[in-house]
């Protein structure tokens, strides 16, 4: 089970002034940590969750004071308009790729979609949808921005490291109406390792398209790798072993 | 634990159910007080997003009758205080929630609501 990671108390990132009183929205509140920072916080929320024997574990061991709900939120919030302040989401919006029947709801768009929808109408205009998730592609990236965009919501990508293996993590950072950060919609900066990777919608569109995507990695059987191989299997005694030239370790032309 | 804070938020969203899905009505319910800290900033911050008719009913439901049944102009810090009671101490444990206009019903079972729908439901 990962646990929340926040970079900065939930105030900053949800651009609610410090002390004014919200109510909010976990979504996918887990264990009941990010609950606990809420609760610290002094802010109402309320919290959904998909696993029944889980759910009700966080009631009682945590003692949280948000109200939890078991949810699949693929399937779309029911709350009245304008709702909450702002959202919080943790290690969640990757499940909403899955999908665990072949029933048309099922696909992730429509997941997805339903999801974003019924979400930006639950948010009170201005605020802000903070989610940290864990995408494995561009591809699921792009789904999920343009998803989002098409049900009403600004903002973006920002990445914390990212270029750190170990410390990288993924956050969308969505607005509804201007994100209470007065006229100019501000996402957050990303923390840097060198660089970070902060952008909206279009440029990270722009930044895909650049990126050589058909680059290989370094290959691992590189010269010296061979060379070394073939020294190897000579003191082993193996019979065979070609003799080392100019044409040792070339790339040859793909046979198939 | 329901609040009736979060009840007051929450209406149906099975598919088509778009009119006279809120409130949702509380059925067979077990209640347990809990006290929360009052913080009147909080209490009056909330009052523009209540629908306070649907708050009087639910709370009436689960037999508290402390508040009036229009919203008052003005609200003196006793008031503040019987909202502060009804919208997060009271906490509803067990029983059901039915929308109004397609039945549906969400049971509550230690206090967590079941809000799963069946796959012909899903919008």
């Amino acid at each position: 089970m990962s646990r929340p990671e926040f970079q900065a108390p939930p105030e900053i990132l949800l651009n609610i002034p410090p002390g004014d009183p919200a109510i909010l929205l976990d979504i996918g509140c887990g264990s009941g940590l990010s609950g606990e920072i809420l609760d610290e916080e002094g802010y109402i929320w309320a919290g959904c969750r998909y696993c029944p024997k889980y759910a009700w574990w966080v009631a009682l061991e945590r003692e949280v004071e948000g109200d939890l709900f078991l949810q699949d939120v693929g399937q779309g919030f029911g709350f009245r308009p304008g709702s909450f302040d702002g959202a919080i989401s943790i290690s969640v919006l990757q499940w909403l790729l899955n999908a665990e029947t072949s029933h048309p709801t099922s696909s992730p768009p429509h997941r997805l979609n339903r999801f974003f929808t019924t979400l930006h109408s639950a948010l009170r205009n201005p605020s802000r949808a903070i989610f940290q998730f864990y995408p494995t592609s561009d591809d699921q990236i792009q789904l999920i921005t343009s998803i989002a965009q098409k049900a009403g919501f600004g903002g973006g990508i920002v990445v914390d490291y990212p270029n750190s293996n170990k410390a990288r993590k993924v956050f969308l950072c969505l607005f509804v109406g201007g994100g209470g950060g007065g006229q100019q919609q501000q996402l957050p900066m990303g923390l840097a390792g060198d660089g970070d990777e902060h952008a909206r919608f279009e440029n990270r569109r722009e930044k895909e398209r650049k990126r050589d995507r058909s680059g290989k990695r370094k290959a691992v059987k590189d010269k010296d790798w061979i060379l070394k191989k073939k020294e190897l299997y000579r003191q082993r005694g193996k019979e065979g072993v070609p003799r080392d030239s100019k044409y040792t370790a070339r790339k040859r032309k793909p046979a198939f | 634990m329901v609040r009736l804070i979060t009840h007051n938020l929450l209406a149906c969203h099975v598919k088509g159910c778009t009119s006279n899905n809120f409130p949702l009505k509380f059925q067979d319910v077990q209640i347990e007080l809990q006290e929360a800290d009052f913080n009147p900033d909080m209490i009056t911050n909330l009052l523009p997003r209540l629908e306070w008719g649907a708050l009087v009913d639910a709370a009436r439901l689960v037999g508290d009758t402390s508040l009036p049944p229009e919203q008052p102009e003005m609200m003196d810090d006793d008031l503040l205080r019987k909202l502060h009671h009804v919208l997060l101490e009271i906490h509803v444990v067990e029983g059901v929630m039915i929308c109004p206009n397609c039945s549906h019903s969400y049971p509550i079972s230690n206090g967590i609501p079941n809000m799963l729908l069946a796959e012909h439901e899903i919008g």
